[in-house]
């Protein structure tokens, strides 16, 4: 399993779409880039695959109860909170929470996991600090390095790079592409369609809640989609340092 | 003579009632008509109530107001202010208080001697009731949120005729004032005389029915209950000092 | 300090002063006297002191203060605001007005639990209004507001009640309910508080894995698999059972939620969680001292306990204020 399928996946605020009968299905090992403008739908259609807000249509995930879906998918959402000033180390460990039982204290796996989280994402040195004392970025890096301790095999990604200096968004990137390579799947909304054509193997294109181009990234980010969707002329080259993409002007 | 007698407060109202010529006396509070405070509430059902405002008071045209010495302050000023005369009587804190405020009402009334009829069957009946007090039992008296009364109060005299020894008094207190349940207990009264209950619910009352209180009553022959007999100075207390020479005399005979 | 240790301390330290808040009083016992006559039951008027007078009054200070302290560290938790508690906020004001309503109407004395009962509902209708009024993410001024109007309108209502009662003293009352007291109550009770408060303690101490993760925002807490709906409930009639208890028996006790959360919040880590326990064992604490307090201070006068936690805790809310204004930026 631990695939994600969504088939005609609707949710409707008042009588308007917000999503509009998407249907998609990614598999394991997969690095997907959802991409649109602004109010596209990708925040809305990824919370109702998670099945965090009430949807027509089906999604593998939100079928399964709260405690497995904790257990089959990550969910990091782009508004970053981080209410108590809580350690770093501490908040990571919150990505436990569907490993271990009501009053259960965290495990050897749990210590490992959380460990492994801070190394991957540059933290271990900060373990001790304050989270709420931290700049955005680096909360933003610790709340990533939480949705890894969670080890699920779906990570559900909300413009986790948003703010975070160029060296670490690429960084996160390749974190995320190396996930997908040891064979779990994200699904990732992203702004930064460079970063998007570089690091994933497929991207999945919204446009007023539809879904409206699905595939390899230079096939996506062709020019007629560019100018149609997102109203933007760009530059796009394949490289030996891998694909380049650089938007030019608005058309 | 004063024509339309007005009284503004419970204890004014009994002694006006006890002293006024026929006519004389206009309208009482309306305290005086409930029977839980006031122990002339029948008779003062035969008189108009009054709620002690000035307005409704200058309306009634008195020719004279009896007020206490101490609340509805404003009122008085107000009323001395549109002309009106008022005569302010102190709460009692004795039995020569008693008759101090027979005379004083006595003379505002024009009625003085009324009130020295009043003084001398009064100072008669205490005679007769009066025991010797020596090696009485001891008593407190004990209101809502632990109030009891100690040296200097009317109370202290009651007890004293009817032959009890005032606990409260011998603990150090004097006047009214608060005196905590431990204490009480720790005082091992043999008699306590709680204030009677007023119907409703308050939590200031739902102390005299606490278990401590209850199991150090235990073996009180009689339960007395204090009222409105216990509020105001007037002849009528003596009543309750017989009720009080009562259960003196229960106490002794166990 | 690691967790097991405060606990340890806070424990220690309500041992302490439950023991201290049995051997002070007006009654002037020595402390062996005391101890004494509580265990063996030698000398009457030392024996009724201890055990029908002291007692169940330290037992209420404990239990009212756990409860409060709980409370309080619970709505914070899910509102992620340190300035929730259910003084400030109205819950206890409303709580006062039920427990007045069933007193005065007779229901109280119908059935014996109809006291606790009414306060509960008077907490719970408090509850779900201000959740309604703040939003799920309780915003702290929309929060605070909400509660100062539900407190005016409870006290409001609250003295209209006991004004219109046939007894004269039940408008002397007014105080006790708006600011709390423990003189005089007896193991009545403390049987009738404990029902609810139990109920109330293990629901909200079901809450600390969810209010953990609330740390991440309501989205994050779901996918983590804390079932928000059941979180709420538990929050709402937890808070409401335990508030309401209390209140129905001692008045309402302000600042209690806030001062023991806050103080209490750097040495748990600024866990939520494990907040919960802690925040029970410091609102046990600071009660019995305040009870202590209060019959020290004036031992004649039947000092309000809500004078006292109002004179620590206004100074602290109104720091938090300026502290919350200042992290805005405003």
């Amino acid at each position: 399993m631990t695939g994600l399928s969504l088939s005609h996946l609707s949710v409707h605020r008042g009588p308007c779409p917000v999503v509009d009968d998407v249907t998609l299905e990614v598999k394991p090992g997969e690095c997907v880039g959802l991409i649109g403008p602004n109010g596209a739908g990708k925040t809305t259609l990824m919370r109702a695959a998670l099945g965090l807000i009430a949807h027509k249509g089906d999604s593998s995930i939100a079928r399964l109860s709260s405690a497995e879906r904790a257990r089959a998918a990550a969910w990091l959402p782009q508004m970053r909170e981080i209410a108590w000033p809580v350690s770093v180390e501490t908040l990571v460990g919150l990505g436990r929470t569907p490993h271990m039982g009501p009053a259960q204290r965290p495990g050897p796996l749990d210590r490992a996991a959380i460990d492994a989280a801070l190394a991957r994402m540059e933290l271990a040195q900060f373990a001790g600090r304050r989270a709420t004392a931290l700049s955005g970025g680096e909360q933003a890096r610790v709340l990533i390095a939480r949705a890894l301790a969670q080890e699920a095999p779906v990570l559900i990604a909300d413009e986790p790079i948003a703010g975070l200096d160029p060296a670490h968004q690429i960084t996160t990137m390749r974190i995320f592409s190396d996930l997908a390579a040891e064979g779990r799947l994200v699904l990732v909304a992203l702004h930064d369609l460079g970063l998007a054509a570089r690091f994933c193997t497929r991207l999945v294109l919204m446009h007023r809640g539809r879904l409206v181009a699905d595939g390899e990234p230079a096939d996506v980010l062709n020019s007629d989609n560019l100018a149609r969707v997102f109203g933007l002329r760009a530059f796009m080259a394949e490289t030996e340092d891998g694909p380049v993409f650089q938007p030019l002007e608005v058309v | 003579m004063p024509e339309r007698v007005v009284s503004i407060n419970l204890c004014t109202d009994q002694l006006a009632m006890m002293l006024a010529d026929e006519g004389q006396l206009i309208s009482v509070s309306m305290l005086a008509r409930d029977a839980r405070l006031s122990p002339m509430a029948d008779r003062a059902r035969a008189f108009p109530a009054n709620h002690g405002q000035a307005e409704e008071l200058f309306l009634m045209r008195p020719g004279l107001v009896l007020a206490g010495r101490y609340g509805a302050q404003a009122s008085v000023n107000m009323l001395r202010r549109l002309g009106i005369e008022v005569v302010q009587i102190a709460p009692a804190r004795s039995f020569d208080d008693i008759r101090a405020n027979l005379r004083s009402v006595g003379a505002a009334l024009g009625r003085e001697d009324v009130a020295e009829v009043l003084i001398a069957r009064f100072d008669a009946d205490l005679a007769a009731l009066a025991r010797e007090g020596e090696a009485g039992a001891r008593a407190v008296v004990y209101a809502p949120n632990g109030f009891t009364s100690g040296q200097g109060t009317l109370v202290n005299d009651m007890l004293a005729a009817a032959g009890l020894r005032n606990a409260a008094t011998e603990g150090g207190h004097s006047g009214g004032g608060r005196l905590p349940l431990e204490r009480l207990v720790t005082l091992e009264p043999d008699l306590v005389i709680r204030a009677a209950r007023f119907g409703g619910a308050s939590r200031a009352e739902e102390m005299l029915d606490h278990p401590a209180l209850a199991k150090a009553m235990a073996d009180q022959p009689v339960r007395p209950r204090s009222g409105g007999r216990y509020i105001c100075g007037t002849p009528l207390v003596l009543s309750a000092v017989a009720e009080l020479a009562a259960a003196a005399r229960a106490l002794e005979a166990r | 300090m690691s967790y097991s240790m405060l606990l340890s301390g806070l424990s220690l330290l309500t041992a302490l002063l439950f023991a201290a808040a049995l051997l002070i009083g007006p009654a002037g016992l020595s402390p062996l006297e005391s101890l004494s006559a509580l265990v063996t039951g030698q000398g009457e008027a030392a024996v009724l002191v201890m055990r029908e007078i002291r007692l169940p009054r330290a037992v209420l200070a404990a239990l009212v203060g756990a409860s409060l302290g709980l409370s309080g560290a619970a709505l914070q938790g899910y509102l992620r605001n340190p300035l929730a508690e259910p003084g400030l906020i109205g819950v206890s004001g409303s709580a006062a007005l039920g427990a007045v309503i069933a007193l005065q109407t007779g229901l109280a004395a119908a059935h014996v639990l109809a006291l606790p009962a009414m306060a509960l509902a008077g907490a719970l209708l408090a509850v779900m209004l201000l959740l309604l009024l703040a939003g799920p993410r309780g915003g702290a001024f929309t929060l605070i507001l909400a509660g100062i109007a539900l407190s005016a309108l409870a006290g409001a209502l609250t003295t209209l009640v006991l004004n219109l009662s046939p007894n004269p003293y039940a408008a002397a009352d007014i105080v006790f309910w708006m600011m709390g007291s423990l003189a005089d109550r007896s193991f009545m009770h403390v049987w009738l508080a404990l029902p609810f408060t139990l109920i109330g303690w293990l629901l909200l101490a079901g809450l600390g894995r969810g209010l953990d993760a609330l740390t991440l925002g309501e989205d994050a807490a779901e996918a983590l698999g804390i079932r928000l709906n059941r979180l709420r409930l538990g929050l709402v009639l937890g808070v409401s059972a335990c508030v309401g208890a209390g209140v129905a028996v001692a008045g309402a006790i302000g600042f209690v939620g806030l001062i023991v959360p806050h103080l209490l919040r750097p040495l748990v880590g600024a866990r939520p969680g494990r907040l919960l326990l802690a925040s029970a064992l410091g609102g046990a604490a600071l009660l019995l001292a305040s009870d202590i307090a209060v019959r020290m201070i004036l031992p004649e006068r039947d000092l309000k306990l809500g004078v006292l936690t109002a004179l620590l805790g206004a100074p602290l809310f109104l720091h938090l204020i300026y502290k919350t204004r200042a992290e805005q930026g405003a």
